[in-house]
C-alpha cells in the first residue's frame, strides 16, 4: 500500500509524542530542575524530552571536563604560596603558543629563580587542549571547569587572575588531586628516605673515621 | 603482500627509492604517465588514493607522492616524482586517475608543482589573487615568527604581546608585483565559469538554447558550512557542476609543519570535527610508525572503542542531517542528535572534551577510561543505540517521500566510485566492499568479528542506507570489544612532549566515518615534522560530487551533497 512507510515513520513520532507526557507523568514533577531528573535526561534511558533548559538548568560536567588553565597555588600559614617553578614547560608544549612566562631573577645573584614574575595566557588564542595541565611536573597549572566566560572584550588573563586555590583544584577534581597527592608524598618519603640513608651512611663513616 | 617487480617492465625511469626510511620508488617525470597507465591495467592498482608533494627545499627539488591501491585489498603502493624546483612540472594523471583532478590542484595551489594536462588547473584552497605557494619551504605566513614551535618570545622572559600590534591589518598580506587590490578582478572566476560552460544547446529548427549560470553558496543552508557550487543549467536541469571551497582554509599543513609532533594532536582534532577520535587515530598511527612503537593492549581497545562510537555518532548526524537537507526538517536530525549526544557524554567523560577530544597519544592514550564509563559504554552500546538505530530505521527507511527523492538518484557507478578516488560509505555504496579495517587492518581490528557493509545501487538512498548498516557494524565491534578489553598500562613508556623522530616517511591511514582518512608524514630527524599533509576524505569524496549531479534537476544537488556528508573542516583545511 502507498503510504505504509510515512504512516510506519509517522507512528514512531507519535509513540515518542506519548512517551513525553507519560515520563512527565511517572516523575511527577521531579523530572526537571532537579539534580536527578537531570541524570535521568541524560542517561541511557532518557524517554520524552531530552533538553536541558540552559542556564536554569545545567548539565553537570564530568571530572576530566576542560577549559582554560589556572595555576593552583597552596596556603601555608595564610600565605599563597605559588606551585609554579616557571620551568617553562607549559609554555613550550602549548601548541598555539598562547603561554607568556616571565622568571623571576634572584635580587642578589642574578640568577633565574624559580617563580614567575609574570605569567600570561591569552585566552582567546587558548584551544583547551589540557597539554599544558598534562605534562606539568609541579601540578601547579591545571584545567577549569568555568565555561561562562562570555566577554564583550579580549580575555587575557595575568598572573594574579589565575592564581586559584588548591581548595578550589580538589573540589572540581577530587579523584586526580587525591592521585596527585599520594604520588606528591610517595616521591617525598622516597626523598626522605634517601636522606636519612645518606645521613646514616655519613654519620657510620664518621664513626668508623672516629674508632 | 610484497610490491610487484618493476625492473624487467620498466628496466629505465623507474628506481626504488633508497633513502633511508623511505619505501616506493621514484619515477622519472617522462616516464609517468606509461608507468601510472601499466599500473592501472597490468598491476590491478585501480584506486589512487592520495597525491601529494613535498618541498626538498636543500636538494633544491619538488617531490610529488603518490599512494595507489588495489580496491582488492593490501598494502599501497608508493610511487614519487622529482622535479627541479624552478621548473617543477608534472605530467597531470588526470585522464588515468580522474581522482587526482582536486589533488593536483591542491598540490598547485600550495606547492605550485604544474601538472601538465590537467584542463582546469586553478588554485582550489586560496583565492586567485593570493601571492605564492604556502606550502614551500620559504614562504612565511604573515605572523611568521619562527620556523618552528616552541616560539622562544614565550620563555624565559616573555613579554606578552598581541600578534596583529606587531604585525598591524594592512600590512600583514604579500600582493603580487604591479598589482592593487582596489582595481583586481578576479579572473579565477571567469576560468570557473568558462570552464563550465562548455556546452551549448541548439534545437532542431537552429534555435540557440541560452544556459545560465547558478552559484548555491558560499552561505547556503544545505553547505553546513561555507560551500559553493557553482553550477550551469539548461532550464531546471544541470549541465555541468564545480564545487568552490576553500574559504574555511587555514592551511592546517602549514601549521602542522611549525607544531611540535604533539602540538599536532588537538589540531587534527579540529579537521574533520564531528569525528576528532578518528583523526587522532590517524595521526597518532602515522607518527607511531615513524617513532617505531608499540601500543598496549588495553590502549589499543580503547581506542577501537573510541573510533566506532565516533563513526557511530557521525552517522547519526549524517543520516540527521541529510534528512533535513531533503526537507524532513529537524525531527529526524533531532531524533539523532539525542543518541549523538549521549555518545559525545562518553567522549567528555573519557577526554575532557565533547568535541575536540585531543585523547590519543604517541605509544597510548592520554588517561585510562575514568570509573564508571565502561559501564555507560555497555549500557549505549548493548541496549540503547541498536534499539534507537532500528527506531530511525522504522521512521524513515520506507517513506515513500524519501524513496522517490532518492531512489535511483545521484548515481554513482562502480567503476566511476573508483575512478574518482570516492572513499568510505560512498565507495561502499557503489558496490565497493572496500573497507581499510578489513582491507589492511590497522590496530586490532583483525581481532573482531564483522561485516564490511556494503550497497550496490550506489544512489541516493544507498548511500543512506549504508551508514544505517554500518552503525550496525560498528556497534558489533564495540560490543566486542568492550567484552574483550583486558586491565593494564595505557601508554607505552613514560608520555614525552619533545622527542627526535627518525628521519623517514610515513603514511598512516585509517577508515574514518567519512572514508580513508590519511595522514602522510615526512621527518627529517628534528622534532617538528618536515611535511604533514593530510588526505581529507571530504574533499576528496567532492571530485565526484560534479559528474554525480550532472543530468539532475537543480533542486537535487542538495540531496546529492547531503548523501556525499562533507565537513568544511576537513574540505577546506
Amino acid at each position: 500500500m502507498y503510504g505504509k512507510g510515512i504512516l510506519k515513520g509517522l507512528g514512531v513520532t507519535a509513540k515518542r509524542f506519548i512517551n513525553t507526557y507519560l515520563d512527565d507523568i511517572r516523575w511527577l514533577g521531579k523530572r526537571y530542575y532537579t539534580a536527578e531528573g537531570i541524570k535521568h535526561r541524560s542517561s541511557k534511558d532518557a524517554n520524552g524530552i531530552f533538553t536541558i533548559q540552559y542556564p536554569e538548568e545545567k548539565l553537570p560536567v564530568p571530572e576530566e571536563f576542560r577549559y582554560i588553565p589556572f595555576l593552583v597555588y597552596d596556603e601555608v600559614d595564610g600565605e599563597k604560596v605559588n606551585r609554579c617553578t616557571a620551568c617553562g614547560i607549559c609554555a613550550k608544549v602549548c601548541p598555539p603558543q598562547c603561554i607568556w612566562i616571565e622568571r623571576a631573577s634572584d635580587p642578589v645573584t642574578g640568577r633565574p629563580a624559580a617563580h614567575p614574575v609574570a605569567f600570561t595566557i591569552d585566552a582567546d588564542i587558548c584551544m583547551n587542549c589540557g597539554l599544558c595541565a598534562e605534562f606539568c611536573p609541579f601540578d601547579s597549572i591545571k584545567m577549569d571547569h568555568d565555561y561562562e566566560l562570555a566577554s564583550y572584550g579580549r580575555t587575557v588573563y595575568h598572573l594574579d587572575d589565575l592564581m586559584k586555590p588548591a581548595s578550589y583544584y580538589d573540589e572540581i577534581r577530587p579523584i586526580n588531586n587525591a592521585k596527585e597527592v599520594a604520588l606528591r608524598k610517595e616521591a617525598e618519603e622516597a626523598k626522605a628516605a634517601k636522606k636519612a640513608a645518606r645521613e646514616a651512611k655519613a654519620a657510620a663513616k664518621a664513626a668508623q673515621k672516629a674508632g | 603482500m610484497t610490491t610487484p617487480d618493476f625492473s624487467t617492465r620498466f628496466p629505465e625511469g623507474v628506481i626504488a627509492d633508497e633513502r633511508k626510511g623511505y619505501e616506493g620508488y621514484i619515477v622519472s617525470a617522462d616516464k609517468l604517465i606509461e608507468f601510472a597507465t601499466a599500473l592501472r591495467d597490468e598491476y590491478g592498482y585501480d584506486y589512487l588514493s592520495s597525491l601529494t608533494g613535498v618541498d626538498y627545499i636543500k636538494e633544491e627539488k619538488l617531490e610529488v607522492v603518490y599512494h595507489a591501491y588495489k580496491t582488492i585489498g593490501g598494502t599501497a603502493l608508493v610511487f614519487k616524482v622529482q622535479v627541479p624546483r624552478e621548473k617543477p612540472e608534472v605530467p597531470s594523471l588526470i585522464e588515468i586517475y580522474p581522482g587526482a583532478d582536486f589533488q593536483e590542484r591542491e598540490a598547485w595551489d600550495l606547492l605550485g608543482i604544474k601538472f601538465t594536462g590537467h584542463p582546469d588547473l586553478r588554485r582550489i584552497l586560496l583565492w586567485e589573487g593570493f601571492e605564492g605557494h604556502p606550502l614551500r619551504k620559504d614562504w612565511q605566513e604573515p605572523y611568521y615568527e619562527a620556523d618552528v614551535k616552541p616560539f622562544k618570545s614565550r620563555w624565559p622572559s616573555a613579554e606578552y604581546q598581541r600578534a596583529e600590534a606587531k604585525n598591524p591589518y594592512g600590512a600583514n598580506v604579500k600582493y603580487p608585483d604591479k598589482f592593487d587590490p582596489e582595481k583586481w578582478v578576479p579572473a579565477g572566476e571567469d576560468a570557473l565559469y568558462g570552464s563550465l560552460a562548455k556546452y551549448e544547446t541548439t534545437d532542431k529548427t537552429g534555435l540557440r538554447t541560452d544556459h545560465i549560470t547558478v552559484n548555491l553558496g558560499p552561505q547556503h543552508p544545505s553547505t553546513h558550512g561555507v560551500f559553493r557550487i557553482a553550477a550551469t543549467l539548461d532550464g531546471e536541469t544541470i549541465m555541468n557542476l564545480k564545487p568552490v571551497m576553500g574559504y574555511l582554509h587555514r592551511n592546517h599543513e602549514k601549521i602542522g609543519e611549525r607544531n611540535t609532533y604533539l602540538q599536532n594532536m588537538p589540531f587534527t582534532d579540529r579537521l574533520d570535527y564531528l569525528s576528532s577520535m578518528s583523526n587522532n587515530f590517524g595521526y597518532a598511527l602515522a607518527v607511531e610508525k615513524l617513532l617505531g612503537i608499540e601500543v598496549p593492549e588495553r590502549a589499543d581497545y580503547i581506542r577501537v572503542i573510541m573510533a566506532e562510537l565516533t563513526r557511530v555518532q557521525n552517522h547519526l548526524f549524517a543520516i540527521g542531517m541529510f534528512l533535513n537537507d531533503i526537507g524532513a526538517f529537524f525531527t529526524p536530525s533531532l531524533y539523532a542528535i539525542e543518541e549523538r549526544e549521549l555518545v559525545l557524554d562518553i567522549f567528555e567523560m573519557v577526554s575532557g572534551s565533547r568535541m575536540m577530544c585531543n585523547y590519543f597519544r604517541f605509544g597510548g592514550l592520554a588517561r585510562d577510561l575514568p570509573a564508571g564509563a565502561l559501564q555507560k559504554i555497555k549500557g549505549l552500546v548493548f541496549d540503547r543505540l541498536p534499539r534507537k538505530t532500528d527506531e530511525i530505521d522504522r521512521f524513515l527507511s520506507e517513506n515513500e517521500i524519501l524513496r522517490s527523492r532518492t531512489v535511483g538518484q545521484g548515481y554513482l557507478s562502480t567503476e566511476d566510485a573508483i575512478k574518482y578516488s570516492a572513499a568510505g560509505p560512498m565507495l561502499r555504496a557503489s558496490g565497493v566492499p572496500y573497507d581499510i579495517r578489513r582491507a589492511a587492518p590497522y590496530s586490532i581490528y583483525d581481532r573482531f568479528d564483522f561485516d564490511v557493509a556494503v550497497r550496490y545501487n550506489g544512489d541516493i538512498y544507498d548511500r543512506y542506507a549504508i551508514r544505517l548498516d554500518e552503525i550496525r557494524e560498528s556497534l558489533k565491534i564495540i560490543q566486542q570489544a568492550v567484552e574483550q578489553i583486558p586491565e593494564g598500562e595505557i601508554q607505552t613508556g613514560k608520555p614525552r612532549y619533545q622527542m627526535k623522530v627518525p628521519a623517514g616517511e610515513s603514511y598512516g591511514r585509517v577508515e574514518g566515518p567519512k572514508g580513508e582518512l590519511g595522514f602522510y608524514l615526512v621527518s627529517d630527524g628534528t622534532g617538528n615534522p618536515y611535511r604533514y599533509h593530510v588526505r581529507a576524505p571530504s574533499f576528496i569524496n567532492l571530485t565526484a560530487f560534479g559528474p554525480m549531479c550532472v543530468g539532475l534537476k537543480i533542486a537535487d544537488v542538495v540531496a546529492v551533497l547531503g548523501s556525499i556528508d562533507i565537513v568544511l573542516g576537513e574540505t577546506d583545511r
